[in-house]
């Protein structure tokens, strides 16, 4: 007696669709994966980033991921300002990778705080989707031959600028002159 | 009788579960709503005392209010 409650044919249509239904998550799974530590930064010329890339052949670079409604992105800026002054002359490159959506937003945060690193404003989420930041903000550090070397979120003062003044003078190290 | 289960209806269930897949989530870059004071509950702390204080004396409970907030989900 056959006690399923499918029959056969409707059972293998049952199986095939489970298993279409698996390869698309598993699919979706892995496009969203993102850029992972040692992987190649993604070309930022490429990903409609809103402002003028400097040059970061052969630098440290370092991508610091903010917005305006951030209130320790806020608090990170005095901090990141003195490393990029403290070490612009030694092959380093901050970057703000700024995630408002609107520009008047961010123009307007920048007027009160003002920085004196490059921003980039990712209006297409194109970069934010590639790298996928766990926390606002979040930095990344990339190596001066272009791979992903750290990755660091969130903003706990001190702590936070002793850490990232560890990774940029390892970095550093690196650095072909 | 055979309790058979057609076909449409497997492909009913299956359309379901892939709209299901297709949930999104908020990433912590587009949080700018969630951010915002009015999406706090504890943005109005004198409020929220005098409604407690209210709700007790008609109901005799208290409580019951630590449900998640908004928030930008920073650090």
């Amino acid at each position: 007696m056959n006690t399923s409650p499918l029959n056969p044919a409707s059972r293998r249509h049952f199986i095939q669709s489970l298993i279409g239904l698996g390869a698309t998550a598993l699919a979706t799974n892995s496009l969203c994966a993102g850029v992972k530590i040692g992987d190649s930064l993604p070309d930022l010329s490429t990903l409609g980033l809103e402002g003028s890339l400097p040059d970061i052949r052969g630098k440290v670079v370092h991508l610091d991921f903010w917005a305006s409604w951030c209130v320790p992105c806020k608090q990170s800026f005095p901090i990141l300002n003195a490393l990029h002054k403290s070490y612009a002359s030694k092959s380093y490159m901050l970057i703000g990778i700024c995630m408002d959506e609107k520009k008047a937003e961010m123009d307007r945060f920048l007027k009160r705080n003002p920085v004196s690193f490059p921003i980039l404003r990712d209006a297409q989420e194109k970069l934010a989707n590639q790298l996928t930041p766990p926390s606002m903000p979040t930095s990344y550090f990339v190596a001066p031959d272009g791979r992903l070397h750290s990755v660091h979120p969130k903003f706990e003062g001190d702590t936070t600028r002793r850490a990232y003044i560890a990774i940029i003078e390892d970095l550093l190290k690196s650095v072909k002159i | 009788m055979k309790n058979v289960i057609p076909f449409r209806k497997t492909v009913l269930v299956v359309v379901v579960a892939l709209f299901g897949v297709g949930c999104q989530s908020v990433e912590p870059w587009q949080r700018r709503t969630l951010s915002d004071i009015t999406m706090r509950s504890d943005r109005d702390p004198a409020g929220q005392g005098l409604s407690e204080h209210m709700w007790f004396s008609r109901e005799v409970a208290s409580g019951g209010r630590g449900i998640g907030g908004g928030g930008c989900g920073c650090n």
